[in-house]
């Protein structure tokens, strides 16, 4: 080591000296930046659109988030509604999207530029992804963004596309997805694993859990994908001239 | 202290067996890397098969380079350079023979899982979670062993590349810990406690601590400890280390959110997040003229010491991509680089250039000092070092390009004020530059190849000579 050695303060001195000092403080510092980032985006409700409020105390934008009444369903839910939990079809799919990969070449997350705009559609929301565990924004676009793809194309075109990309889009470079015709739904599964969502707060009720096993009989992975695809981006009907962002 | 001296004193035989593995997960890490590359530009390489896709191959090459090259080489240096700077051997050798065994079998279950479509989805910590508590408690054993080691020194002071080592053993359990946090609902599959904005915000301060603090402080212990010992003269500045240790510690934790700009998190976590990796480039830069100025006055070296060439080019790469990333992470140039190739460029003069580099300068001195031998061949290690740079160049440069040609294709407006182009044409354009960066990765793969068959020599070499004897691997202390 250099002849500067003597030049430190005491402080750094006892912690050269001892290991657990050193550890601790350590320990100390490295945890400051999380804190101060992470910890907020749980309790500032200007971090989720509908926990922003008016000054008279009434929600800001009480279209972003579905008001299920006593006794509806999932499926009385329309379009345009607001934002809901995932159908029994649409959580499967998001899980074989997950398993798939897929989030590591298509984002979900549009951002607030004109070009964004007229490709993909209005900018997100943070209450767009409220029940998403774990979310999906991605970091990548190999493949377009997917934030609003719902409705887009239809269904077939889904299939043709996940079966054999090139058929439908020559330029892509996507892998195939033949294999999610052959794949089945486990309904039982499918309970356990909103039974899971539900412990974290999102509301699904027990009717909509009685109601899986029905719902996701006879599909398969595909139609699972192709639900899950269909619904991103639909839940929220956006009006002219409304500013989500300061 | 002479060989057989120093083999009777400390834990030697643990870190001969994770440096051989470092080794040999680089050759596989980096060959499923050069897959993926060449699925992208032929998508046909998918083979039409749902364990060889692109989307299931990703995570296992991040895995395989990351964790299974990037953990072997750190704890084989590090444990290794513990006992040098201490003077003492490993506090227990037995618990760093659970930690390798536990690390290696975390690797095999990677390799089996994550074909099989086994995932958490979120980016570098796809594991799942019976696989994620297996990480923890093998990670304490790692993180418990080096501090005990360190507290039975014998020197006075703990020497600077400990300092780093312990950053990162601390800071990675945080990590792990809270961005694995999950719900499971079968042995196979579980969902993160956390939602949309508050885990975004939780995966990019694991994403970018697991570069900051894994492949940045981690290897910052590395170049502390080896370039001082390959150069043979001591560190330029010990003052310029403490505030490098200091600035990185504190600093580095912040920037996770500049992976997040213009999206649904709120904006001030964002701007923070930039501002303070702005002020990175200070700290950056002292750790990197500290490692280069420890050879002033002994320049010379670097044309006859092809290990020195590693140490050194690989705080060049360090500089450039540390002074890249913060210039990223402003808001104008972010919104034409997200979501593009030039991050996935920025990533790989990151880990081609400085980690790989660094990792293997370090890796050939241990062999050298662990088999007590020269390398089988100094001339595969120049034509290692050159494979190795000129693909990492090719690869950072095919990226530069084809990124910012996405980031303005996709903003272009034709006269009609329309847009220019559809997102398949921006696909198809980058054809070329996805084939030039398979080029740059095969040359990455070819030299990885070589460091493996030299390291192989070296170590037959060793033994037919007899350089490690049976008596020596047995440690005294343990």
């Amino acid at each position: 080591m250099a002849t500067d050695n003597q030049q430190s303060g005491k402080f750094q001195q006892m912690l050269e000296k001892n290991v657990f000092a050193l550890t601790l403080v350590t320990a100390l510092v490295v945890s400051v930046g999380g804190i101060v980032e992470i910890v907020p985006l749980f309790y500032l409700d200007s971090t989720m659109e509908d926990k922003q409020r008016n000054p008279d105390g009434s929600a800001k934008f009480p279209e972003v988030l579905w008001q299920r009444e006593a006794g509806q369903t999932l499926a009385d839910w329309k379009p345009g509604e607001g934002v809901r939990p995932y159908t029994a079809l649409e959580l499967a799919g998001r899980d074989v999207y997950q398993r798939e990969g897929c989030y590591l070449c298509h984002s979900q997350m549009i951002r607030p530029f004109r070009d964004e705009r007229e490709r993909y559609g209005h900018y997100s929301l943070a209450v767009e992804s409220k029940y998403d565990h774990p979310f999906q924004w991605g970091s990548k676009r190999t493949g377009p963004d997917l934030a609003r793809v719902g409705g887009k194309y239809s269904d077939e075109w889904h299939r043709q596309h996940l079966r054999d990309p090139r058929a439908v889009v020559p330029e892509s470079i996507m892998p195939t997805y033949a294999w999610l015709d052959e794949g089945s739904i486990d309904g039982a599964g499918m309970q356990d694993r909103m039974r899971a969502m539900r412990l974290m707060n999102v509301p699904y009720t027990d009717a909509d859990i009685a109601a899986a096993p029905d719902e996701v009989q006879g599909k398969t992975e595909m139609d699972a994908m192709v639900a899950y695809l269909q619904v991103l981006g639909t839940m929220i009907d956006f009006r002219e001239g409304r500013d989500y962002r300061e | 202290m002479d060989y057989q001296q120093s083999e009777r004193t400390y834990d030697f035989d643990v870190v001969r067996w994770f440096s051989i593995m470092a080794i040999v997960y680089l050759v596989v890490g980096t060959a499923v890397g050069l897959l993926i590359a060449a699925q992208l530009a032929w998508p046909v390489l998918n083979f039409d098969s749902q364990y060889l896709s692109f989307g299931r191959l990703r995570p296992l090459h991040t895995n395989a380079v990351i964790f299974a090259f990037g953990g072997c080489t750190l704890m084989a240096t590090s444990f290794y350079s513990v006992q040098r700077t201490c003077g003492a051997a490993l506090w227990s050798s037995k618990m760093a023979w659970f930690t390798f065994w536990g690390w290696n079998l975390v690797i095999v279950l990677a390799v089996i899982t994550l074909p099989l479509g086994l995932t958490q989805a979120k980016e570098y910590a796809e594991l799942e979670w019976p696989i994620d508590i297996l990480i923890a408690v093998v990670w304490l054993s790692y993180l418990f062993n080096f501090v005990m080691t360190i507290a039975k020194r014998k020197s006075s002071h703990i020497y600077v590349s400990n300092w780093f080592f312990l950053a990162m053993l601390v800071m990675i359990t945080y990590l792990h810990v809270v961005n694995s946090l999950a719900v499971p609902v079968s042995l196979f599959k579980s969902y993160s406690i956390f939602s949309g904005v508050q885990d975004a915000m939780i995966q990019w301060w694991y994403g970018h601590n697991a570069v900051g603090f894994y492949l940045t402080a981690g290897f910052l212990g590395i170049m502390y400890y080896f370039v001082p010992k390959q150069a043979n003269r001591p560190i330029y500045s010990y003052r310029l280390s403490v505030i490098h240790f200091w600035a990185l510690t504190f600093g580095y934790v912040w920037l996770g959110a500049h992976h997040l700009q213009y999206t649904a998190l709120p904006d001030w976590t964002g701007s923070l997040g930039a501002a303070i990796s702005l002020a990175m480039i200070i700290p950056s830069w002292g750790g990197a003229v500290n490692g280069m100025m420890t050879l002033s006055g002994a320049w010379d070296k670097l044309r006859t010491d092809y290990v020195l060439r590693f140490l050194i080019a690989s705080l060049a790469f360090y500089a450039m991509s540390t002074f890249e990333g913060p210039v990223m992470s402003l808001k104008t140039v972010n919104a034409l680089s997200h979501y593009t190739d030039w991050t996935i460029g920025h990533v790989h003069s990151g880990a081609l250039g400085w980690v790989l580099m660094v990792a293997v300068g370090a890796i050939y001195h241990l062999v050298t000092r662990l088999w007590n031998t020269e390398m089988y061949s100094t001339k595969l290690v120049n034509m290692h070092f050159w494979l190795t740079t000129i693909g990492a160049c090719i690869y950072i440069v095919a990226m530069w390009v084809s990124g910012i040609m996405q980031g303005l294709m996709w903003r272009a407006y034709d006269d009609y004020g329309t847009l220019a182009y559809t997102f398949a044409e921006s696909v198809e354009a980058m054809h070329p530059y996805y084939a030039l960066r398979v080029v740059g990765g095969a040359f990455v793969v070819l030299g990885a190849i070589t460091m493996l068959y030299n390291v192989v020599m070296t170590v037959r070499k060793a033994s037919a000579e007899g350089r490690v004897g049976e008596s020596g691997t047995a440690p005294a202390s343990a």
